[in-house]
């Protein structure tokens, strides 16, 4: 069957076998992208209409974190690669080692992700209730650096002169982080629960060159998950930084 | 990486109301490399190669019309009104 990759059902050849379930993979990718294409969207829709708010919103995102994720995910890119070539040489032991590889470096993504929500958390600045940009400047936490915080207070009540409604349209701008980085790192979670899958695969030797489709299939989807941070982190991390 | 680095660069640097397509185009173009080396896209039969351009197509199908419709309402002071709504 195809667990073993033999030829099956109405394939006639093996090579089309192997194409189709890429093929079926590219598929869904495109309903992903769609699916992104629609917050990505919102999301200039809402930036157009308030650009002071998210330029504001943006600053308080830590652009070393941001960029450091953005190395770290493009790298777990890399050896999700080597994985799919390894066993498409059949090094059978390189394979285990690139796809517990990229496993590693998608949770220090989603670490690094956490820390940043955690401290958005702090700085209230998440939609709801108690969400207030004034809150952050005006409440110094430990490690924070004074003199950026007093710019940052700065800026903020320049905003606040421009566009009055900044609280809320603030709001939009967290509520489109929060909900596009987090339906990324969904994306991500599911990623690595199928890393979980291949890694015991490999552990039991089932990729040789005449069959590696799974490691392949997540494969492409994890480079797709890379595709849509290399997109969401300029968005969402770089606005108006040349102020 | 380089990528990465040039896209941090750039987005310090004022290129006015350019910044947004340089940076927008360096992703791009960063997404592309993804697709075509990491995804093996160049190496794939025409027909996947079709449906990766068509995914492209509908993306920004979507983006054009809807991004039309907004650009064309009227604007009331100076924030664009995304609120503004016609009666049928």
């Amino acid at each position: 069957m195809h667990r073993t990759g033999e030829l099956y059902g109405h394939f006639e050849t093996l090579e089309q076998q192997k194409e189709s379930a890429a093929l079926g993979m590219w598929i869904f990718l495109v309903t992903e992208v769609l699916f992104f294409g629609g917050l990505f969207l919102t999301y200039t829709i809402n930036r157009h209409a308030f650009s002071t708010a998210f330029g504001i919103g943006s600053n308080t995102l830590d652009i070393t974190l941001g960029a450091g994720n953005t190395v770290v995910l493009i790298m777990s890119s890399l050896t999700m690669a080597m994985a799919v070539w390894s066993a498409q040489v059949g090094k059978k032991k390189l394979v285990s080692i690139f796809l517990i590889a990229t496993l590693a470096l998608g949770t220090v993504f989603l670490g690094v992700k956490a820390v940043e929500y955690k401290q958005k958390f702090d700085h209230h600045l998440v939609p709801g209730r108690s969400f207030d940009m004034k809150y952050h400047p005006t409440h110094p936490m430990p490690g924070d650096d004074l003199k950026e915080l007093a710019l940052e207070k700065e800026e903020v009540d320049k905003a606040f002169a421009q566009d009055p409604d900044i609280n809320a349209h603030g709001q939009l701008y967290f509520s489109l982080y929060f909900g596009m980085t987090g339906l990324h790192a969904l994306h991500m979670i599911i990623g690595a629960g199928l890393l979980l899958w291949l890694i015991k695969g490999s552990f039991a030797g089932r990729f040789t060159p005449q069959y590696n489709t799974p490691v392949e299939i997540v494969g492409l989807y994890w480079h797709f998950v890379d595709i849509v941070w290399i997109f969401l982190f300029p968005l969402l991390y770089l606005i108006d930084r040349h102020r | 990486m380089l990528g990465t680095g040039i896209t941090v660069w750039a987005a310090f640097q004022d290129f006015g109301k350019y910044n947004i397509v340089i940076a927008l185009a360096i992703a791009t173009i960063k997404a592309t490399l993804v697709v075509l080396y990491f995804m093996h896209a160049r190496y794939s039969p025409k027909r996947t190669q079709l449906v990766i351009v068509c995914s492209v197509f509908w993306l920004a199908i979507m983006l054009a019309l809807t991004l039309s419709d907004y650009n064309t309402r009227p604007r009331e002071g100076r924030l664009a009104s995304a609120h503004t709504c016609y009666q049928a």
